[in-house]
Order: C-alpha cells, then sequence, then structure tokens
C-alpha cells in the first residue's frame, strides 16, 4: 500500500469520526449509554446502601437525604436497588438483541439469496409467528417455559429473530442481481465469499438501525415481563420488578413507583437517541 | 390464511402439551389420590393420543363449545364474551385517540419541516417510544385518580357512561407509542411526497393548495400510515395483557395472566387462540383497505 492511499484511508476515518461528532443525537445518546453503562458495572461506587436489606425502622419513607428515593414495604432503599438493578436491565436489552442479530440476519442472508424450500419453510414459520400479538407470543411462551430471567431470555430470543431476518431478507434479494455480485460471480468467487464479503456489508445497514431500537424493546419487554410477575424474580433488584411492588401503594407511596420507571426511560431514551443518530448517519453515508 | 390458522392452532394446542407436568395432577394437587387422578385424565381424554386430542378439541372449537375452566368452572365461552367486549372497547379507543393525537401533528410536523415545532414533536416521539407503558399508566393514575381524583384509579364499572371514564386512562397510556410511530411515519412521508413532481404539476395546473394538501399530499401519506395503524392494532391488542393488569381491568388480556398463574390451560389455550383470531382478521382488513387507498394494489 502506497502512502496516498494510507493518506486517503486515516482521512476517512477522520471524517467518520467528525461527523459522528457533529450528530447531536448521537452524542447525547451515547453520554446517556456511558452512564448508564458505568452505574451497570460500578453500582458500588453510586450507592453505599445494600439493595435487599431490609430495614423496619424505615418502611415507606419518603425520599430524603438519608433515603435519596425513599424506600419500599420492607425499608429497602429505593435508590441503592434501583441503581443495583441497571445492570440486569442493560444485559435484557444487550444480551437480549444479540442471539437474534445474528440468527436473523444469518438466515435473512440464506433465504434471500438461495430461496427455494429453506426461503419457504422460513417464510411460514414467520407467517404463523406474526399472527400472534407479540406480547401475547412472548407471555405463552413463558407460560410454558416457567418465570425466571433465564426463560425471559429464551422467549425474547424465539420472537426477536423475525424482524432481523425480514429486514435482511429483502435487502439481499435486492443485493442479489446487482452488478457487483454478477461480477463477483463471474470472478469465480465462492458463494461463502460473496455473502460475506459482498452481500452481508451493503444489506446490513438497515439490521443495525433497527438494532439500536431492539435494544429499548428487549429491555422494556423484560421490565413488563417481570411487571407481569413472570421475569425477574424478588428480592433480586429489576426496574420492572420494583415498580410492580409500587404498584400497590401508588396512592401514598409514588416514590417506589416513580423512580426506577424514569431510569427505565432515560436509558430507552439513550438508546433511541443513539439509533437515530445512527440513522441520520448511515443516510448520509450511503448518500 | 386457511393453512396460517391451522398452524397456529396446532401451535397452540402443542405448547399447551409441552408444559412439563400431568395437568390431572396440578388440578388436584398432590395430596390427590392416584385413582383419582386417572379417573380425571380418562374424564379430559389425556389418555388418548395427541392427534386425537387435537380433533377432539379442534372439533370443540368449532361448534361453539371452547372447553371448561376448572378454576372459575365455568364454561370458557361464558367467561371470554364480557371480556372480549373490555379489550375490544379499549383497543379501538385507544386507536381512535391515536388516530385524533397523530394525524393533525404529523401533519403538522411534516408541512414545517425542521422548524421548532417539528423539532419538539419529533423529540417528545422519541421519547415516548422510549417510555414503559406500564409507567406511563402508573404515572397518569397517580396524577389524574390519586391527586385530582379526574378518573377512576382501576377496576370496571357499571354503567356505560363509568365504563368509558374508567376506560379514558388505560386507552391513553395505551396509545402513546402507538401515537408516536403514527405522527414519525406520517411525518416523513408527508416530508418526502412534498418534493414530488406530481405534487409540482398539481400545483402548477393550478390547483388549489388545500385540495393539493389533501388530495395529493395527505392521501398518499395515508397509505403507509394507515398500515402501520392496522399493525399497531394487533399490537395494542397484546399489550392489552400489561395495560389490563396496570389498570385492574376485567379484559382478556388479564384474564390470561390470572389463567397463567392458576394454571387453568384451558382458558389460555382459547384466549391465545381468541387473540391471534383477531389479528388475523385485522391483517384481512388491512388488505382489503390498502387496494381501497392505494389503487395501484389489486387484492
Amino acid at each position: 500500500m502506497d502512502n496516498s492511499t494510507q493518506k486517503f484511508r486515516k482521512r476517512k476515518k477522520q471524517d467518520t469520526f467528525k461527523m459522528m461528532i457533529r450528530n447531536k443525537s448521537f452524542v447525547a445518546g451515547s453520554i446517556i449509554v456511558f452512564i448508564v453503562l458505568m452505574l451497570a458495572l460500578f453500582p458500588g461506587l453510586f450507592a453505599k446502601k445494600d439493595p435487599i436489606e431490609l430495614d423496619p425502622t424505615a418502611i415507606f419513607a419518603p425520599p430524603s437525604s438519608e433515603h435519596l428515593f425513599g424506600t419500599d414495604n420492607y425499608g429497602r432503599d429505593i435508590y441503592s436497588r434501583v441503581i443495583y438493578a441497571t445492570k440486569i436491565d442493560l444485559q435484557l436489552g444487550v444480551f437480549g438483541v444479540s442471539i437474534p442479530f445474528v440468527i436473523g440476519t444469518i438466515l435473512g442472508l440464506l433465504t434471500g439469496y438461495y430461496g427455494g424450500l429453506l426461503d419457504t419453510i422460513v417464510m411460514r414459520i414467520l407467517d404463523v409467528m406474526m399472527a400472534f400479538p407479540f406480547t401475547i407470543l412472548m407471555i405463552a411462551i413463558m407460560a410454558v417455559l416457567g418465570s425466571g430471567i433465564r426463560n425471559t431470555y429464551i422467549a425474547i430470543w424465539l420472537t426477536g429473530w423475525m424482524t432481523f431476518c425480514r429486514l435482511v431478507r429483502s435487502e439481499t434479494m435486492v443485493a442479489k442481481n446487482s452488478e457487483y455480485v454478477m461480477a463477483a460471480k463471474v470472478a469465480g468467487f465462492s458463494d461463502r465469499r460473496i455473502l460475506l464479503r459482498h452481500v452481508l456489508p451493503n444489506v446490513i445497514s438497515s439490521a443495525v438501525v433497527y438494532l439500536a431500537s431492539d435494544i429499548v424493546m428487549c429491555m422494556l419487554t423484560g421490565a413488563s415481563m417481570s411487571f407481569l410477575g413472570l421475569g425477574v424474580q424478588p428480592p433480586t433488584p429489576e426496574w420492572g420488578s420494583i415498580l410492580s411492588t409500587g404498584r400497590g401503594f401508588i396512592s401514598f407511596a409514588p416514590w417506589i413507583t416513580i423512580f426506577p420507571g424514569l431510569f427505565l426511560s432515560i436509558t430507552g431514551i439513550g438508546f433511541s437517541l443513539m439509533g437515530d443518530g445512527l440513522t441520520d448517519f448511515l443516510r448520509t453515508k450511503g448518500r | 390464511m386457511i393453512p396460517v390458522l391451522f398452524f397456529v392452532t396446532v401451535l397452540i394446542f402443542t405448547m399447551i402439551r409441552l408444559i412439563p407436568g400431568d395437568p390431572a395432577r396440578t388440578l388436584l394437587g398432590e395430596m390427590a389420590l392416584e385413582e383419582d387422578v386417572q379417573r380425571l385424565r380418562e374424564l379430559m381424554g389425556l389418555n388418548k393420543p395427541y392427534t386425537t386430542q387435537y380433533f377432539i378439541w379442534m372439533k370443540g372449537i368449532l361448534t361453539g363449545d371452547l372447553g371448561r375452566s376448572l378454576v372459575y368452572k365455568m364454561p370458557v365461552k361464558d367467561m371470554i364474551l364480557p371480556r372480549l367486549r373490555i379489550t375490544i372497547s379499549l383497543t379501538f379507543l385507544s386507536m381512535l385517540f391515536a388516530v385524533i393525537l397523530s394525524f393533525p401533528l404529523g401533519y403538522m410536523a411534516g408541512k414545517n419541516k425542521d422548524k421548532l415545532g417539528d423539532q419538539v414533536i419529533r423529540v417528545t416521539a422519541l421519547a415516548a417510544i422510549s417510555m414503559p407503558t406500564f409507567w406511563v399508566g402508573l404515572l397518569l393514575m397517580i396524577l389524574f385518580g390519586v391527586k385530582l381524583h379526574w378518573f377512576p384509579v382501576g377496576g370496571w364499572a357499571e354503567t356505560p357512561a363509568e365504563q368509558f371514564k374508567a376506560l379514558v386512562l388505560p386507552a391513553l397510556t395505551s396509545c402513546l407509542m402507538t401515537t408516536a410511530l403514527l405522527m414519525r411515519n406520517l411525518r416523513n412521508s408527508v416530508v418526502d411526497i412534498s418534493i414530488l413532481d406530481y405534487v409540482d404539476f398539481a400545483r402548477s395546473k393550478g390547483i388549489t393548495e388545500t385540495r393539493v394538501s389533501t388530495m395529493h399530499i395527505l392521501r398518499n401519506a395515508l397509505i403507509t400510515t394507515v398500515t402501520l395503524l392496522m399493525m399497531r392494532m394487533a399490537w395494542m391488542l397484546g399489550g392489552s395483557v400489561v395495560i389490563e393488569t396496570v389498570f385492574s381491568l376485567p379484559g382478556m388480556g388479564k384474564l390470561m395472566i390470572d389463567s397463567i398463574f392458576g394454571r387453568d390451560y384451558a382458558v389460555v389455550q382459547v384466549l391465545v387462540l381468541a387473540f391471534s383470531m383477531l389479528v388475523i382478521v385485522m391483517n384481512l382488513i388491512t388488505d382489503i383497505l390498502y387496494s381501497f387507498l392505494d389503487p395501484r394494489v389489486a387484492l
């Protein structure tokens, strides 16, 4: 590689970085997500109290300097519980989306590129699964598997791959007939090489854009499963399950409900802003 | 559509059979005598092969016999019908709210692209999409129910007027995310369509601005928005599980959660089937509406 190519690549990288920095929603979203990540990784730094320790002397204490967000019906410190819950909820979003993203993308590539029997089977499975309202399907799967965090993940994975598969499949079907794929075929490249090095980079952007909004969706779905009593089981702190406890006491202790929801919303907004920025960025890059 | 329906019933049937444990044993409890359990198995038809059980179940469904709830000790049909009314009213009311809120706002945002109003609407929509519905519901309940006493805090009522009042907060909660998505979609469609050649052409023919806005821009922008609206309706039906739990409304979603915790699987399987039938019917209506809105699409 000669000197000018190197310089060009370096400049291109700098341009990309500058464009990202200039994108306000992306920066704002990244800052929120970074703070949430810090809370998840080092909860001990931010909350000194034990999230599951009971304190019979401070039941339903309103927010004060001692208990920043008040306490619940067992006298547990809501602030500590909310901070320690960050990790579980962030994991629900990020891990929840990871496997469906990979599986859905691979299935979308294969079905879109080869068509045939595999395509027919996968599309029929999709048709049947889309005939259920999403939440009902989740709950039905949870009913079969039983409650708990592990089964929440399984239910999210079983339902999450569908959108990724659809997005990637439809784009692959377009890319398959494009000139660059024809050229690669004529050059005698193997199917694997064409799919991974030629088709995939060109079809992945819509799936990546959807990824950010799906993180929010997985996190909210996981939290609502806990809220319904099917997901994370008490006393493990989780935003949805803290909210579910607070529901019984909203008339006189609304703080149990307000704060975990606030954290859930802010985290969600952070990821959505990042996704929005990413969409703008990919659109300008494509132009 | 028929094959989908067939596989949906097979899937539901199989899923319920996959639940670990013997249903007869679960019903009678750990202490029950073995011979009683055997007799109940016989009565429930659990000793027959799966395919036979499936056909017996299907025959029942097609002839209107949906089975009996073993917890409530009554026919499932009698339990579902009054609850279906509540869930459907809730879904339609939230659809109505979503349309009333999103159509004017989305259209105005699209017409005034990048102005202050557009920015505010876009940020609000983004926030609405990222918030958990059950939390929003509880906040509305704290504000309008507990503090201001405008609406009941939860539960159902006797007279139609009170029933409507009981549905307002749940419907508002449930419509929030849909409103945001519709608003975004309509805004983007209006922005995209406003710069197309046929809009300029319509203006150059001397057609009034109002007519261009309604007949050329809005009508075409509505095509994708209405499709999205119907898709969201299926979503809201599912979301009724959460909303009805938050507001203690005795609808199908609440019944589903109660039945799962009560291990009343005869009810669960009928409910899942009912929900998916509603979605299938709605998809059919969407297709018909679509061809009506977009004459290029033939059924």
